[in-house]
């Protein structure tokens, strides 16, 4: 497990998000250890969704500063942190419905996989097709992605990210709406990923998965920190509760 | 270079020989009249693809291009007399460069806006030239031929032929976009600009690639049409219709790959030659109207898209 | 050149033709700033609406407003179908109905532009009323009446539009779906029904508007163009779906028009409105517009 002592591989701080009069982030601050299993809960609105807008480069922010592996990413365009190591999957996955299952990953491992650039066309196909095996999609290869199943597409998504190779992983509530089997299969996915030394952000509403998943878990609510700890700690927490139950 | 690789450059090859035979065998000047802008056309309708069809921005400004080409070529002509091909040369260019210009300050925009903003570009670029005196404001201006080279025995000729060779250069780099990595990146962010960002596609950088070779082909395709009408008017050479012609072909054609708007261009281009001599120029804009909502409502894919369904079924009723 | 009465004047005129504008715009504000359609043809409607009731004031001698009404249930009708069109085709389906959508619209204006001057032709069409041709003095001012006429009912049409969206069910529906269709959806009403009504008030609207347009100036064929132009930059400006916003956008545009026409000339008129969209455009962020963020 990470020790304590190792620098961190993400940084945010003081993110502030202003949409017009509305704040989705009041002074946000944390830092990611590499290798950790980290949750992120919150009820609806509290963002959650801004903050992994913000971390990708989807949003920018001010004041706020977002920094990766020591480097300040906070003015790079999107594509340059999905370059650097930082990928995501989206709560509504946006798969690019053009093109079949190796297609989408195939951009994937075309525009961001920088480790691989010096492999050839069939090496990158390889690294698809295990990419695929892994996520269980490998029968799925040749299937247009408008095709696919909702859980089919979540992992699509996954599998997206992953084949940027990314040092950090980031999953928008991946198991939404998912059968309970669907949601274990999501989580072994994930938790087999940790495994393999990426640094996982896990936003969650399925709070079992969060509990079983996590090393540690942050709460948010209404743009701020209310909670960060274990798991044990944060669900035990007062203000945690009553945010949830509050909604 | 592979098989298909051969097979179209020996393909272009033999269009050019062909098109160089016709100057020297047919004499009446007809022919070349229609043809031309037939080739025009197709010129057009490819590069306006590569930012609509291959990105997926719609590019109402193409009457913008092509009147600025037409402009450049008029003033270069009139203040140096300048020869043609330094004509087409600069039209590009500046297509380019304006094509840049669109790109970085459309480059938030997405979806309707980004077309809104190329009709607006259109008409402030159309009302400019229109107060502009030296190439002859609203009234337009008369262009006088200079002497036709060997081996050409006519001006019209020898501009058919150019056209020609840029309907060579503008498929071939529509082809080799299509096959490329920026291919694949613009098909990423037309699908989802979003996605395709955050999976590493630098969207940004794409759609002004796309932006600049789009606008530089269509300014090159109006330059020779100066010469070509003897005559240039901001009217006339900012008609919308340019713009619409070059949508239709190409959706119609269809978007996914090169020859879908030369198949468009050269079927509409025909059409609208034949309506507008037996018919009128309304009912031809009125047909192009028409198809473009048919194959926009019905066929989405364009001529290309129902090839390829009638071969999928042929090898499933096979298979 | 320059003197203090003449910019009162464009002012005057401009406020005046502003709220014109605004009643022009108020359908593309419900048809683009509420319902996302990327409605390019809206204002293709309009010159056709106006066309129409050129149509009856020429041949019956009915006035132009009254024949405005009169076109309204038949405009109603035909936005419902339009919409039902639309979304059927485009809405529904997936990956290339942003294209295809605007393709498709802006199709549909050029077919509506050729099939005028296939029945009317090229020329200026105009009507006749009693209004029409009378100016006001105040003062060492002239108004012409025509522009009165048309900021009263433009005013009044902002209202009623105002009122509608927000005191009505319906109008509140409408609202509702806008900002959340699943919401709606979950709570057991149609979205589709309700963007569909929606898409008919906008394009019934454009009865009066068109008559206030052809009241306003003579129209063409071709008139669509510059309105293209006019329309967007004030639903855009006015922040995609506020009425009172489209209003003072509407109005905003209408002095700059009116000043920089009387400075420097109409032949630069039509490129203000577009100037104004492109940099408000281009001052926008990515992607986050108005109400939804």
């Amino acid at each position: 497990m990470p020790p304590e002592t190792q620098a961190p591989l993400l940084r945010v701080s003081a993110l502030t998000k202003r949409f017009g009069g509305f704040t989705a982030l009041d002074n946000v601050s944390v830092e990611i250890r590499p290798g950790e299993r980290f949750g992120l809960i919150g009820p609806n609105g509290s963002g959650k969704t801004t903050l992994i807008n913000c971390i990708s480069g989807a949003f920018r922010t001010e004041p706020g500063t977002v920094t990766f592996r020591d480097e300040d990413i906070t003015r790079l365009q999107p594509h340059m942190r999905t370059r650097r190591g930082i990928a995501r999957s989206f709560q509504i996955p946006r798969p690019f419905k053009s093109m079949t299952v190796s297609e989408n990953l195939m951009v994937a491992l075309d525009f961001a996989a920088v480790t691989d650039e010096a492999a050839s066309a069939p090496q990158r196909r390889d690294t698809m097709m295990s990419i695929l095996t892994r996520m269980g999609l490998a029968s799925k290869a040749d299937v247009s992605a408008t095709k696919l199943s909702q859980v089919e597409l979540r992992k699509m998504e996954l599998a997206r990210a992953m084949a940027t190779h990314p040092k950090l992983l980031i999953s928008d509530e991946a198991m939404a709406g998912l059968s309970s089997s669907e949601v274990d299969e999501v989580l072994d996915l994930l938790m087999s990923l940790a495994s393999q030394d990426i640094t996982i952000i896990m936003i969650e509403h399925i709070m079992q998965a969060v509990m079983r998943f996590s090393d540690r878990v942050m709460c948010l609510d209404a743009g701020r920190i209310i909670a960060i700890g274990t798991p044990s700690e944060v669900m035990a927490n007062q203000r945690v509760q009553e945010a949830y139950l509050g909604t | 270079m592979n098989r298909n690789g051969i097979l179209f450059w020996v393909g272009a090859i033999l269009f050019l020989v062909a098109a160089l035979l016709m100057t020297q065998v047919i004499g009446n000047e007809y022919p070349f009249f229609a043809c031309y802008v037939i080739l025009q056309f197709i010129v057009l309708a490819v590069a306006w693809s590569i930012l609509g069809g291959y990105a997926g921005y719609v590019n109402f400004g193409t009457s913008a291009f092509f009147g600025v080409g037409v402009y450049t070529a008029v003033f270069l002509f009139k203040a140096f007399g300048a020869p043609l091909a330094v004509q087409i040369a600069a039209a590009a260019a500046i297509g380019a460069f304006l094509g840049f210009a669109l790109g970085l300050l459309t480059l938030r925009m997405q979806g309707i806006y980004f077309s809104i903003a190329t009709i607006a570009l259109t008409i402030i670029i159309e009302t400019s030239v229109t107060n502009w005196r030296f190439v002859g404001g609203a009234s337009g201006i008369q262009m006088q031929r200079p002497p036709v080279m060997s081996p050409f025995n006519s001006y019209v000729q020898m501009l058919f032929f150019v056209q020609a060779l840029l309907v060579v250069v503008a498929v071939a780099m529509a082809r080799y976009i299509q096959g490329s990595w920026v291919g694949r990146g613009l098909q990423a962010l037309k699908d989802d600009e979003l996605a395709a960002e955050c999976t590493g596609v630098p969207t940004l950088r794409l759609k002004l690639l796309a932006c600049v070779i789009s606008g530089a082909l269509m300014c090159a395709a109006g330059a020779p049409a100066a010469m070509y009408l003897q005559y240039a008017d901001p009217s006339s050479a900012f008609n919308l219709n340019y713009s619409v012609s070059a949508l239709a072909m190409s959706l119609i054609g269809g978007t996914a790959h090169w020859a879908g708007p030369v198949i468009g261009a050269i079927l509409l281009g025909t059409t609208q030659q034949l309506l507008t001599v037996t018919i009128s120029s309304e009912v031809n804009v009125l047909v192009l109207g028409v198809m473009l909502v048919l194959f926009v409502v019905g066929a989405p894919e364009g001529i290309i898209g129902l090839i390829r369904r009638v071969r999928r079924n042929r090898n499933d009723g096979e298979g | 050149m320059f003197s203090f009465d003449l910019l009162r004047d464009a002012v005057v005129i401009g406020v005046l033709l502003g709220c014109f504008y605004a009643a022009v715009s108020l359908g593309l504000s419900i048809s683009f700033g509420l319902l996302d359609v990327p409605h390019l043809a809206h204002p293709a409607f309009l010159v056709g609406a106006s066309y129409g009731v050129f149509l009856l004031n020429d041949r019956y001698d009915i006035d132009p407003l009254l024949a405005g009404l009169l076109i309204t249930p038949l405009l109603f009708v035909f936005g419902i179908a339009a919409y039902r069109l639309y979304y059927e085709t485009f809405e529904k389906r997936g990956s290339d109905a942003g294209v295809r959508g605007i393709a498709f619209f802006f199709g549909i204006a050029f077919i509506i532009e050729v099939l005028i001057i296939l029945q009317f032709g090229v020329d200026q069409r105009s009507v006749t009323a009693s209004y029409i041709g009378k100016a006001w003095r105040i003062g060492d001012m002239r108004i012409p009446f025509r522009l009165v006429v048309a900021f009263v009912v433009a005013v009044g049409l902002t209202t009623l539009l105002t009122l509608y969206l927000s005191r009505t069910f319906m109008g509140r529906a409408i609202r509702a779906v806008a900002q959340d269709q699943e919401a709606l959806r979950l709570m057991g009403a149609n979205p589709v029904r309700i963007k569909q009504w929606a898409f008919g008030i906008a394009t019934a609207v454009l009865g009066i508007a068109g008559a206030l347009l052809i009241i306003v100036a003579p129209v063409d064929a071709t008139l669509d163009r510059t309105y293209i132009g006019r329309t967007f930059c004030i639903v855009v400006m006015a922040g995609l779906g506020s009425m009172t916003g489209t209003l003072v956008a509407a109005i905003i545009l209408g002095v700059a028009e009116t000043i920089v026409l009387t400075l420097f000339g109409a032949s630069w008129a039509p490129a203000i409105s577009f100037a104004m969209l492109l940099g408000v455009l281009a001052v926008r962020p990515q992607g986050l517009f108005g109400r939804r963020s």
